[in-house]
């Protein structure tokens, strides 16, 4: 990106801390410091602005191919770019199903033509996601898309034999077993957290114990092969506390925790409206707390969107015959703010390092050979990032955003801040809150 | 009373005596030779039944054909999980014809709820999945005090698949707002995990709680439950928690048992038990007809016709937003 333009970007406070400028030159950042100045640079105030390493994804459902309907990489990266991230990863559950280098490389090609940010596919962890035969992982590997998280998300790896495997293969070339942790046989037609309220609701419930018995497993899995093991979307207290217990042994466990189950319980299902229909599913309000008292100790490594668009007939329906799954890509930052920035349990520096240093790290996206995201924001980095107005405030409008898909669950809330600019590697994706191309 | 039964905790202590009051003094137009009145003459009930309930859907039928209205029956059974036309675009149809309530049996659990946020109309949940069923709840409770006299102090025990039973969460809860103490007894395996945190007791044992008790009402037990290991046997369920002869034994005198049909006969109820003298069985069926033409009565009777723009139709959504709100408010702090 040789090509770029150079940008000034004035009076921002980098990670929340003393306000400096920034000088954007060839992609990178070329100077940091206060009193900047650079003949001929586009000059952004950002004054009263947050600057932030580009957030980085672990975990997103960009639909494309298969269910073009519901959301594109075009959409998905443009939801991405607005809501401050720099890179995404697009979860392997399309269809077909990007189990193949063929098909993990054309989801790459497609993020690379649509140059909002950068799409890193995940590979399936079995062909079709059928949980019984292993994909080629070596070649998704080896595969220009460089594929080095693997998942069958959505679905739970549950053959023990299957899943040993699995994490030792992936050994050969350094990749990452990303577990959906969810035992079939204790969910089968599971609608929503089980607990007080499914009782009273008549809906079938998803018990805790269904998540906490296989990162249990999966972790000593993990210790025995000498593997790593990365926890998709953590929802009980008890999955906080046996990762807690899985990391004190020195095992490679890593996990993250969607913005929904930061903010959100499953009380919420009392209104039988799906758009509070995920899975894992909205729990109580005790694991809310141990969510975010895992997410701040960094017991929990990162925040990952679930991003899972869904258009309005898969919605607008009975509970039980509704699809599971929110948006996310585009709230996901204001509720990271709501949920742990107001309540003190994060300051913006601890944003940046679970939002974008962490899961980059994961991701392997902040070492040599990969597009570089999770870098601080120092002199010779390069220039992606986000500058976010931590003094807004306004109500979700699903009217207003960009995903193609309208299934927030923060529809009608009020949420703090505001991304007002995204950078990726020193050009605009998002300029004033809007798209810059 | 809110414009929509839905659950049976959408009805207050007062609410609730108005319907039974009332379906007292229409169960004594049953025995009168015209038994018909002309209450809700013009107005349209739609019985929207997307499962096979003929009991149910004959028992609002009748109710609302001798209020005089007009009954359109509307069978759509399992269209909306086949992929036929959706709830929201049936909801929208029944709009259109002008419906002024909508009866509606479905198999998802909050259907109900999500038709009242569709049509003006009122909404009467008669039966949702694995929900409720408020009116099977009124027409039990009208039966109770029609043979004891009160509902206030009584002792009442429910028998069976709490887990899965819409008659049993409607019971507990109207129960419960009418000052009765209930006692669940099942299998631990049919009954929700945090059942703890409902206003009953609970209990393992059978022929414990019988001589304690002045209406047992008997759910009914479902086989395929056997094969999803609830329980290992039919016959060692009708062992432990059926109602045979020698168990009816050991209810006090007075003591009713009730069946919200249809009935397993052997399996949780005897046949002697089922057709002895204090059994209820078939009273309950002919008192579900007084207590839904009070219901229909109350809902309707009151309010201007379907179409009227005086309807609230976003009404329902209000305690969604409040809850979100407050959950927010709670965890943000």
């Amino acid at each position: 990106m040789s090509d770029s333009q150079r940008w000034l970007i004035r009076g921002v406070r980098p990670a929340g801390g003393e306000p400096a400028d920034l000088l954007l030159d060839g992609g990178l950042i070329a100077e940091t410091g206060p009193g900047l100045s650079a003949a001929g640079a586009q000059v952004l105030d950002g004054s009263g602005l947050i600057a932030l390493p580009g957030l980085v994804d672990l975990h997103a459902h960009l639909r494309e191919p298969g269910r073009e309907d519901a959301e594109t990489v075009q959409s998905g990266t443009e939801a991405a770019a607005i809501g401050g991230f720099t890179a995404v990863h697009a979860m392997a559950n399309t269809d077909p199903v990007a189990d193949t280098a063929g098909v993990v490389e054309q989801i790459w090609r497609l993020g690379r033509q649509a140059g909002l940010c950068d799409v890193q596919p995940v590979g399936a962890v079995t062909s079709g996601l059928n949980g019984s035969k292993l994909a080629e992982l070596g070649a998704m590997a080896d595969s220009a898309a460089r594929v080095r998280i693997f998942s069958d998300d959505g679905r739970c790896v549950s053959d023990a034999a299957l899943m040993r495997r699995a994490l030792e293969y992936v050994k050969a070339f350094g990749g990452v077993i990303a577990q959906h942790a969810q035992e079939p046989r204790l969910t089968d037609g599971a609608q929503m957290n089980e607990g007080e309220f499914s009782g009273l609701l008549g809906l079938t419930g998803w018990p805790a114990v269904a998540e906490e018995a296989i990162i249990a497993r999966d972790c000593l899995l993990a210790a025995h092969v000498g593997s790593a093991v990365h926890i998709c979307h953590v929802s009980t207290a008890g999955s906080v506390e046996l990762i807690r217990w899985a990391k004190s042994k020195g095992w490679r466990v890593t996990a993250e925790v969607t913005p929904h189950h930061l903010l959100l319980t499953d009380e919420l299902a009392a209104s039988y409206d799906p758009v509070f229909k995920v899975n894992p599913p909205l729990r109580t309000r005790a694991d809310v707390a141990a969510l975010r008292a895992g997410l701040a100790d960094g017991t929990i490594d990162c925040v990952a969107t679930d991003h899972a668009p869904h258009p309005a007939e898969d919605k607008e329906t009975e509970w039980p015959v509704a699809a599971f799954g929110m948006t996310g890509l585009e709230t996901a930052l204001r509720v990271v703010h709501a949920a742990m920035v107001d309540s003190g349990q994060l300051d913006w520096a601890g944003v940046a390092d679970r939002m974008s240093a962490r899961p980059a790290a994961i991701g392997q996206l902040s070492g040599s050979g990969a597009p570089l995201h999770g870098r601080p924001l120092a002199a010779g980095e390069p220039a992606s990032l986000v500058l976010y107005d931590a003094g807004a405030r306004s109500v979700v409008d699903p009217a207003l955003q960009v995903s193609r898909s309208r299934n927030t669950p923060f529809a009608g809330m009020e949420l703090p801040g505001q991304v007002v600019a995204t950078f990726l590697r020193g050009e605009p994706t998002v300029l004033d809150g809007k798209l810059a191309r | 009373m809110k414009r929509h039964l839905i659950s049976a905790a959408d009805l207050s202590r007062d609410d609730a005596l108005l319907i039974l009051d009332t379906a007292d003094e229409l169960a004594q137009m049953a025995d009168r030779p015209i038994r018909k009145l002309p209450t809700l003459r013009g107005r349209t009930v739609v019985n929207l039944f997307y499962e096979d309930s003929t009991r149910t859907r004959i028992s609002f039928e009748a109710a609302a054909k001798r209020l005089s209205a007009d009954v359109i029956n509307f069978s759509a059974k399992g269209s909306s999980v086949a992929k036929g036309e959706s709830l929201k675009d049936t909801a929208l149809t029944l709009e259109a014809m002008g419906a002024d309530a909508v009866v509606i049996r479905h198999p998802a659990s909050g259907a109900p709820h999500r038709l009242a946020g569709w049509v003006r109309g009122s909404v009467v949940n008669a039966g949702d999945g694995t929900h409720e069923h408020p009116t099977q709840a009124l027409l039990d409770a009208f039966t109770m005090r029609r043979r004891l006299g009160r509902l206030e102090g009584l002792r009442v025990t429910i028998v069976g698949d709490v887990l899965h039973s819409r008659v049993a969460r409607s019971n507990v809860l109207l129960l419960q707002t009418l000052g009765a103490d209930v006692t669940l007894v099942a299998p631990p395996t049919l009954l929700p995990v945090a059942v703890s945190s409902w206003p009953c007791e609970v209990s393992y044992d059978l022929s414990a709680v019988l001589p304690k008790t002045d209406v047992v009402m008997m759910l009914r037990v479902q086989a395929e439950r056997m094969n999803a290991a609830y329980f290992p046997t039919v016959r060692e369920y009708s062992r432990r928690y059926g109602l045979d002869g020698a168990r009816m034994a050991l209810l006090p005198e007075h003591a009713i048992v009730m069946h919200p049909g249809p009935m397993n006969r052997g399996v949780e109820i005897a046949a002697e038990v089922a057709d002895s003298p204090r059994s209820t069985i078939v009273e309950q069926v002919a008192n579900g007809v007084s207590v839904r033409m009070a219901v229909l009565y109350l809902l309707l009777g009151g309010s201007d016709p379907a179409g009227d723009p005086g309807g609230d139709p976003a009404g329902i959504e209000r305690p969604v937003s409040d809850l979100a709100a407050a959950v927010t408010a709670e965890v943000t702090r």
